[in-house]
């Protein structure tokens, strides 16, 4: 099927604030919800579930919700990681405290802590921008981190210093511990990030994306037309906490099964920070190619030699991994600072045009 | 010119305003006052604190002494978003448009406050949520067919140029459908076509919605064409205040303007 807008007249707003409103991308959308549910479970093994598309759906939702903060609103955050440590510690402490409460319930209830923290740790972001800012909530990454390591109530006082995710039901199906299916655990993650990548893209498009989007491009303009600075500021904390707190939760819980405080360091910040810088500041689809590009890259370059017969020493590869994403965030930053779905949204100009070239 | 539509009482009056910047003393006891529905010039010659005035009244500068008092309530200070949310809206000398945004965003952004559906109703994009914004987009769209910028809706503002950005930062302050207009120079830097343009849509604001203006602005052919009554600053002093007609034959105006020393 051609790619064209012709003889799709929006004829009204309402179908013209839908989030696809050309017939084809809803296409595209329902066919990949229709790979991801009904095939990839049946066809992926248990390696590839488990080293690539679970995480890349975990991170494609902490991605999100830093792309809410910065992308959006403008404001830099290093804290990811420990904003994703408090879901994951909320969860586990939640869950064995209150073991009746379902699970998923329990991932929520951990993005709302998270969204609390986000706002204590937002409030500087009244008072100083930029790297200013980026530092203020380096604190926060450390201090949290620091917190959960240091006192032993937050992992129940387990010598090993470790979190564990229990065996937990949903309706009758095991989806975290040991015996949780890797397809149970995919499955989980995917209506997650789906759900609030929908979500995300409905805030984004409506009056509180248009006061985030506002602070950022003109803080002073944006107060004179009626835009308070702080609640502003600080509801993008705390929603973006709050998707940051719910990916840590899932990362503990469906991905990793357990983990001690290194599992959220800083380099787990700035993983995500490169997520959405690749796949594009100020854009819901881009947090999702960005979380693909960076968590694909790694899988690729371990796998690629030995297929071509070449071999490569591990650090070798991780290597030109850092170069390939250090090469490609330089050039994100200068040449196109909206990333990947910026480039993607160009593919999909021509494609409109073809085959005529203007 | 606008003498058939009805001026009313006051609506905002500024009383023995003085404003300064460590050392310089941007406005020295200026008083004033704007009626309901009139349009008001304000004029003056480079640095005479033109637009610190209007950036007082919007609660953007606090004032070191005098009294505002509008709509009948009196303050000396208030936050540039509650002047916001009691109906007034402004542009700058310097455009203040959300580059990143479309034409259609920032002029629906002029709308926030008017919209009160909270983030979980956002989030889900249903039932009342979905009705308020429709509800704005369309108010929005009257007054992008009313700007004749039908054709940029979706464009970046970053990317337009100069006049119709203007253009553009008008229709965000008129998205909030304010009772008190402040435009700081609307004019500058177009050329005679666009100035026509600005001011038929200035006028048309007027009279159509009975908003009440108060306008910066050097070419004085246009002040004298549009304006009901203009008021002069000097080094920060009010030197005159009047008719256009009576105004440009003050004597005190053209010694500002031709540069005649101070005593
Ligand atoms: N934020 C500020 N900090 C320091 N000084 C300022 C500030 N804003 C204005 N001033 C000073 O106050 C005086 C009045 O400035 P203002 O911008 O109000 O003049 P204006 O009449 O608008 O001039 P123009 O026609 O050039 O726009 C000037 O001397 C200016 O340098
Ligand atoms: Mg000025």
């Amino acid at each position: 099927m051609l790619y064209r807008e012709a003889g799709q007249f929006k004829t009204s707003y309402a179908k013209d604030q839908a989030v696809f409103p050309i017939i084809q991308d809803r296409w595209f959308i329902a066919l990949i919800l229709v790979v991801a549910y009904g095939v990839v479970p049946f066809v992926a093994n248990e390696y590839w579930l488990q080293a690539v598309l679970i995480p890349f759906l975990i991170f494609a939702l902490a991605a999100i919700g830093l792309n809410l903060l910065t992308g959006y609103a403008g404001q830099l955050s290093l804290g990811t990681g420990a904003f994703m440590a408090v879901g994951a510690y909320a969860t586990y402490k939640i869950t064995t405290a209150f073991p009746e409460i379902n699970i998923l319930v329990v991932f929520v209830m951990s993005g709302f802590v998270a969204a609390g923290v986000g706002v204590v740790f937002g409030i500087p972001s009244l008072r100083i921008k930029g790297f200013y800012l980026a530092v203020a909530t380096l604190a926060a990454q450390f201090f949290i981190l620091w917190l959960f390591n240091k006192v032993g109530w937050f992992y129940n006082d387990n010598p090993s210093g470790t979190i564990t995710a229990p065996p937990r039901t949903f309706l009758g199906i095991m989806v975290t511990g040991p015996e949780a299916t890797a397809e149970t655990r995919y499955l989980i993650s995917l209506t997650f990030l789906v759900i609030f990548a929908l979500l995300a893209k409905n805030l984004v498009r409506g009056r509180i994306g248009r006061a985030w989007m506002a602070i950022r491009d003109m803080d002073v303009a944006a107060e004179i037309i009626g835009i308070r600075p702080l609640q502003t500021k600080l509801l993008a904390f705390a929603i973006s906490s709050f998707y940051c707190g719910v990916a840590g939760a899932m990362t503990v819980f469906l991905w990793l099964g357990s983990a001690e405080t290194e599992a959220f360091d800083i380099f787990v910040s700035f993983q995500v920070l490169f997520m959405v810088i690749i796949g594009g500041l100020g854009s819901i689809l881009g947090s999702i190619l960005g979380a693909a590009f960076i968590t694909l890259v790694p899988i690729f370059l371990t796998n690629a030699p030995a297929l071509v017969n070449l071999p490569m020493p591990t650090d070798l590869g991780k290597h030109i991994e850092e170069i390939i994403f250090g090469g490609m965030i330089i050039f994100f930053l200068i040449v196109e600072p909206n990333g990947f779905a910026r480039l993607w949204q160009i593919a999909k100009e021509k494609l409109r045009r073809w085959p005529f070239p203007y | 010119m606008n003498n058939a539509r009805d001026i009313g009482d006051v609506l905002l009056k500024v009383e023995d305003i003085s404003l300064s910047f460590g050392g310089v003393q941007a406005l020295t006891d200026v008083t004033f006052e704007v009626r309901a529905r009139e349009v008001l010039g304000i004029i003056g010659p480079n640095g005479a604190g033109k637009s610190s005035m209007l950036n007082v009244i919007n609660g953007f500068y606090h004032p070191d002494k005098g009294r505002i008092t509008y709509k009948g309530t009196t303050r000396t200070k208030m936050r540039p978003h509650e002047a916001a949310r009691q109906g007034i809206a402004r542009t700058f000398q310097n455009i203040a448009l959300f580059k990143g945004m479309s034409t259609l965003d920032n002029i629906m952004t002029g709308r926030n406050t008017m919209m009160h559906r909270n983030f979980l109703w956002q989030a889900l994009y249903l039932g009342p949520a979905r009705t308020e914004e429709l509800e704005h987009r369309r108010a929005v769209e009257r007054i992008i067919d009313f700007l004749e910028i039908e054709a940029i809706r979706k464009t970046p503002v970053g990317r337009l140029p100069y006049g119709l950005q203007k253009r553009v930062e008008l229709g965000r302050a008129l998205a909030a459908e304010p009772e008190l207009l402040l435009l700081d120079e609307p004019m500058a830097g177009m050329n005679l076509e666009e100035k026509e343009d600005m001011c038929r849509f200035i006028l048309d604001v007027n009279d159509e919605f009975g908003t009440t203006i108060a306008l910066i602005e050097h070419d004085m052919a246009v002040v004298m064409d549009i304006c009901d009554r203009v008021v002069v600053l000097d080094y920060g002093r009010k030197i005159a205040d009047g008719s256009p007609d009576a105004v440009r034959t003050n004597q005190d105006v053209i010694d500002a303007y031709l540069g005649v020393s101070h005593d």
